[in-house]
């Protein structure tokens, strides 16, 4: 099949279609509203249900009760709409319900503002709502990614029975690349045991609640579960393994990281870069090829160097960890290099 | 790579204009992204949208020095003249663009009379791809025969199929 242009939040709605999804409710806000532009008039071409919620809470709570009809149903937001779905979140958590909800992240708190923004990083790795959880979070970095994780996104979130994030940003959501699209594939409604399809006569009922109601073993479950969602890091090393200097950095910054090591290499430069692609579970086991690191350095849209506690828990400390942050607009490669240049310099080399 | 903003109203067919060279591009086997300025933006306001073409992977959407710049009017040349390379290229609608106009030295500037020219052709609608025969015939981004055979299947797809178009970048490309 031929390259198709498309922009990103297009590309996830194509890509969610093709991965059998056939629900999706949610609410219009910049940057993530070309998903439900895209889906309202999709969704209808195979037969699926698309609903323009009042609210991003209506959204989210609709897309509980269709994850509980075992559909593969989406939901997407950025910003305060994102605020409002962590409710929900929490609710499909503590029902054991597998759904994909997308944050195509913008920039600031309150209202902010429609740039793209990394701000979201402790919202989406920490549980974002209420109670005691984490869930499994994917961060692409292009179009393309937009469309590989959507599959991904679904069977992971069928895998564990929990919802899983999609940490998307206002700049590959608005941005347009050349994608090759994966092939449409269909999903069965009735191919769980425990989604509530109706109880025919004879049969024992079956009920979705919070599994603290239902569970004896429900701490072991849980820790359990938590457990093996561990195994999920998944990560790009890019020229890590001899690098003095790594640094660290997903979504739309990691581009800018990467410009930044092959400009540093240039120089004899040993720069690299760890690019998580789960950020929950953290890529921790990425950091074991980092022979040669005297510092970390996060690259991230956001004021206060969200993730750089993360890599101080991944490499326990051992060495400096720093970040740079940007608000409005993008990382650049150059001063990335200068201020990676500073950090090895105070370590002495 | 080669990093080019189209800018004029909205309503002049400016992202479209954009769409068209970011997707000749790609089917030219070329890295490709295309950025448009969005939010608040209001019918009759200003539009515009980044395009970069690289050999390799591109890093950031953004573009702070271009090298092609398509200016569909005034407020357009206002915004970015300044930010073009020195040696690169303005593009102006000198169909809605003041002819007395003075330029900056250091940059090569095109003007083009997209919509006459368009008129002439006997496709009033193709005065965008006017300027695209021209962006081709001045600066090496694409060969007119490649990018006249990308114009043809990127209406083809949406199932617009109009002979004139290839006479609009022809003709923009003799200017």
């Amino acid at each position: 099949m031929a390259k198709e242009l498309m922009k990103g939040n297009e590309a996830l709605a194509e890509a969610a279609i093709r991965a059998g999804c056939r629900f999706y409710s949610g609410y219009p806000i910049t940057p993530q509203t070309e998903i439900l532009e895209y889906l309202s008039w999709r969704m209808d071409e195979v037969g699926g249900t698309f609903v323009q919620t009042e609210s991003e809470l209506a959204g989210i709570n609709m897309l509980l009760g269709a994850a509980a009809a075992g559909a593969r149903a989406l939901t997407s937001s950025a910003g305060p709409g994102f605020s409002l779905n962590q409710e929900g979140i929490s609710y499909l958590v503590a029902a054991d319900l597998p759904a994909v909800i997308i944050d195509v992240m913008r920039i600031g708190t309150g209202l902010g503002d429609i740039a793209q923004g990394q701000g979201d990083y402790w919202q989406l790795t920490r549980g974002g709502g209420h109670g005691d959880y984490r869930t499994i979070v994917l961060a692409p970095a292009s179009v393309q990614e937009n469309c590989d994780m959507m599959e991904t996104a679904f069977d992971l979130a069928e895998k564990y029975r929990h919802p899983v994030l999609i940490a998307s940003d206002a700049a590959i959501g608005q941005m347009a690349e050349g994608v090759n699209l994966p092939e449409l594939r269909e999903h069965n409604i009735d191919s769980f045991d425990w989604a509530v399809r109706g109880c025919r006569h004879g049969d024992a009922p079956r009920k979705i609640q919070n599994t603290y109601y239902t569970r004896p073993d429900y701490v072991e479950y849980l820790r359990d579960k938590y457990a093996a969602m561990d195994s999920e890091q998944r990560w790009e090393s890019y020229m890590a393994d001899d690098a003095d200097v790594v640094l660290v950095a997903y979504g739309i910054s990691s581009r800018v990281a990467k410009e930044a090591v092959n400009e540093a290499r240039a120089e004899g430069f040993r720069l690299g870069l760890i690019r998580p692609i789960t950020l929950w579970p953290f890529p921790n086991r990425a950091f074991e090829e980092c022979k040669n690191a005297k510092a970390y350095m996060t690259v991230e849209i956001n004021i206060l160097g969200q993730m750089a506690d993360d890599v101080r828990l991944a490499v326990r400390d051992t060495r400096p960890v720093d970040f740079y942050g940007t608000f409005f607009g993008l990382p650049e490669s150059d001063v990335i290099v200068e201020k990676a240049k500073a950090m090895l310099e105070k370590e002495g080399k | 790579m080669t990093e080019i903003i189209c800018a004029g109203f909205g309503g002049q067919g400016v992202l479209t204009t954009g769409l068209i060279i970011a997707h000749s591009a790609m089917m030219l086997g070329r890295e490709v992204t295309w950025y448009p300025s969005y939010g608040s933006e209001m019918r009759g306001g200003t539009a515009n949208c980044t395009i970069k073409v690289n050999e390799g992977p591109i890093a950031s959407p953004y573009s702070k020095a271009p090298d092609i710049v398509c200016a569909l009017n005034a407020p357009a040349v206002d915004k970015f003249e300044a930010s073009i390379k020195p040696g690169g290229w303005l593009f102006v609608n000198d169909s809605l663009v003041d002819k007395d106009r003075v330029y900056r030295e250091d940059i090569n500037v095109v003007r083009v009379p997209m919509s006459e020219v368009a008129i002439e052709c006997g496709n009033p609608k193709g005065a965008n791809l006017v300027l695209l025969g021209a962006v081709a015939a001045h600066t090496g981004l694409f060969k007119l025969d490649e990018l006249d055979e990308q114009v043809t299947e990127y209406f083809a797809r949406k199932g617009k199929i109009n002979p004139k178009n290839s006479d609009c970048l022809h003709a923009g490309a003799r200017l």
